[in-house]
């Protein structure tokens, strides 16, 4: 009973985040045994990418972004070591990260890199964009907080990224923001701009619910690779939940090459009982979404909160207002003691 | 009174903001200003403050700096060319104040270490990074009163004042700062993060500072200490602030001392928000001063360095 849809027949690659953007849900404390379960699982049911690692990535382990349960090289090598089909992928963040790591992530077995910017910061990832394509790496260029650029904005990073080497453009709609009409303009204008032969993803978050349907408008707008997390575990609300998005584009016949029974059944049997709490849009995810706030802010907000006083939704709020991006979560901190000394509830050290 | 002349190599935004620093300075005088391309806007603008000229590179500079009496250089230009810059003016006698990440000379903060490097004769010091410069104070506030396991630090800078050479070597950035971080700051280990901030209207300067001492932290002194430090970087940068902390908790990693900073500069040649150029350049034009207050005073003698 598959409706007959003007995007049939189109293939879309898909791209499993559930154990690097479910990090951050995690606390990053998901095991190495849990991401070789899940990994395996995955390559089992046609997943042809999985990203591992740390949230933030490689360098990610520190005070900011919290320490995992092993290094990036032990998770990389173990899922890497398993698969039959699935390239190993990674999280690259200049300033962050840097290319002793890649070049590490490369030995312990790791093939396929997002290379990821702010949406406007395009330049600062030369250096680790031609690092990558010179280890022989599937490279994509990831600009992050895409609602924060205008489509000719976005159309110009991703110009410039795919000079750097990067064979892949995405949008990438961290705070979970955009809605269809805003990724279309998006998609649209990088198609206009790039080589035939550069590709075009999506990286969506489900902070509005809208993690699908915005998949679906890249896809309708030139996209071919798709970032999801199975079960939806990831940052915020969680990442567009990738076995509800083969299930669609299964009923559009678009062609995924995935199994969508198997990938159901990783996201029943293994996934959501790994979850700490069900990630799904609440009061606090869904203020991420409205406000266009980075997703992976949620927790540390949750726990800002606990410790000072003030709401984690005034403070999500007020990080919107400063136009804090990824990476600045010691902002976060730092916001909620601002605001508690405002309302009373602490002292100035200095004082 | 006599002042010690100075030239500048590299002509964007560091090389730019010096010339105002070093024009205000008691015993610094910017003469020459050095670039690469004759079109170039940190030239004219030099030549409009009065410096002489050249876009031939440190080459174009070498057969006048003996007749010009050129003793201090600033090198803002790659860490890739300054090896070489630095040679050619050490030959020369030239004392060089490098503020590229390449950091061949002894690393210098001015409140931590600029005195033994004076006392020393250096004839090349470093000045690591704008993030070392806002950070690596505080850090060292913290390991003088108990020890350090590890620190991290977190610079968010606005896109409008990382120009473009800072932005094509973050890694640099990154491995440079983070040596600095236990070599001067005192850590045993040292982790450092950038962050490129392209908001409108532009951010001022912000730095975290995470300290994770051996044993639990003396509070007291430990807040003494960084409002001490605080105050001593105030006087070369009047903009450094404490926003938030010192504030302490227990981690996995251990107990952590947090201290949240923001640096507003003195809008020279950048707006105010650009405090990671000024707490450079001002640190720059701090270490050139103390030497030249050596050298004025006949304490000490900048000698031609051999070629090798």
């Amino acid at each position: 009973m598959n409706s007959t849809s003007n995007l049939k027949g189109r293939k879309v690659v898909l791209h499993d985040m559930c154990l690097r953007d479910g990090m951050h849900a995690k606390r990053e404390q998901i095991s190495v045994e849990q991401m070789v379960r899940v990994g395996t699982a995955l390559d089992d049911a046609g997943i042809p990418y999985i990203q591992v690692t740390h949230g933030a990535g490689l360098g990610g382990n520190s005070l900011q972004h919290g320490f995992a349960m092993a290094t990036n090289e032990e998770y990389i090598d173990a899922v890497a070591s398993k698969m039959k089909q699935a390239k190993v992928s990674i999280l690259l963040v200049p300033g962050l990260g840097t290319m002793r790591e890649l070049q590490s992530a490369y030995d312990a077995g790791a093939r396929s890199v997002h290379v990821a910017t702010h949406c406007t910061e395009a330049d600062t990832s030369p250096q680790h964009m031609a690092f990558a394509r010179k280890l022989g790496m599937d490279t994509t260029g990831f600009l992050m907080m895409a609602h924060l650029n205008d489509p000719a904005g976005i159309a110009r990073q991703g110009k410039l990224m795919e000079s750097y080497g990067a064979q892949t453009i995405y949008v990438t709609d961290s705070a979970g923001y955009m809605l269809p009409e805003d990724v279309t303009a998006r998609i649209l204008a990088l198609r206009e701009v790039l080589k035939p032969e550069t590709g075009i993803g999506f990286h969506g978050h489900h902070n509005l619910g809208m993690g699908i349907a915005n998949s679906i408008a890249a896809v309708a707008a030139g996209a071919s690779r798709i970032d999801g997390s199975v079960a939806g575990l990831g940052a915020g609300a969680g990442n567009a939940p990738l076995e509800v998005f083969a299930a669609v584009c299964e009923r559009m016949g678009i062609e995924t090459g995935v199994d969508l029974f198997k990938l159901m059944d990783v996201a029943e049997d293994l996934v959501v009982p790994m979850m700490d709490h069900v990630v799904r849009v609440d009061r606090d995810s869904l203020t991420l979404g409205f406000a266009g706030v980075y997703s992976t802010f949620l927790l540390h907000a949750k726990r800002a909160a606990q410790r000072f006083g003030v709401p984690a939704r005034d403070i999500l709020v007020e990080l919107g207002r400063k136009k804090m991006i990824a990476g600045q979560e010691d902002m976060i901190t730092d916001t909620a003691m601002t605001m508690a000394k405002a309302r009373g509830l602490l002292q100035d050290v200095a004082a | 009174m006599k002042k010690i002349r100075c030239a500048l190599i590299g002509s964007g935004n560091i090389g730019t903001d010096l010339i105002y620093k070093i024009q205000r300075s008691p015993v610094l005088e910017p003469v020459w200003m050095v670039g690469i391309d004759p079109q170039s806007e940190g030239l004219a603008r030099a030549r409009e403050m009065g410096l002489k000229t050249t876009a031939d590179g440190v080459d174009g500079l070498l057969p006048h700096v003996l007749e010009d009496n050129i003793q201090i250089a600033f090198d803002a230009t790659s860490a890739y060319v300054h090896a070489e810059n630095s040679r050619k003016l050490n030959e020369l006698g030239v004392m060089m104040i490098d503020l590229t990440p390449a950091a061949i000379g002894p690393l210098c903060v001015p409140p931590v270490n600029l005195r033994e490097h004076a006392d020393k004769m250096e004839m090349n010091v470093n000045m690591i990074s704008c993030a070392g410069q806002a950070t690596i104070p505080i850090v060292y506030a913290v390991s003088r009163v108990q020890g350090v396991e590890y620190a991290e630090i977190i610079a968010s800078l606005a896109s409008k004042s990382v120009g473009p050479g800072t932005r094509a070597n973050l890694d640099e950035f990154t491995y440079t700062t983070s040596n600095a971080i236990k070599v001067v700051g005192g850590a045993r280990t040292g982790k450092a993060m950038a962050i490129i901030n392209p908001a409108e209207p532009p951010l001022i300067m912000r730095n975290t500072i995470f300290c994770v001492t051996d044993e639990k932290p003396d509070e007291a002194r430990i807040a003494a200490s960084v409002l001490e430090m605080i105050k001593e970087v105030q006087k070369y940068v009047p903009g450094y602030r404490l926003v938030n902390g010192p504030v302490f908790d227990e981690t996995p990693r251990g107990h952590r001392v947090s201290v949240f900073m923001e640096v507003a500069g003195l809008g020279d040649y950048l707006p105010k928000y650009a405090g990671n150029l000024d707490i450079m350049t001002a640190a720059a034009t701090r270490t050139a001063e103390m030497f030249a207050e050596e050298i004025l005073a006949g304490k000490i003698q900048l000698k031609a360095v051999e070629p090798v």
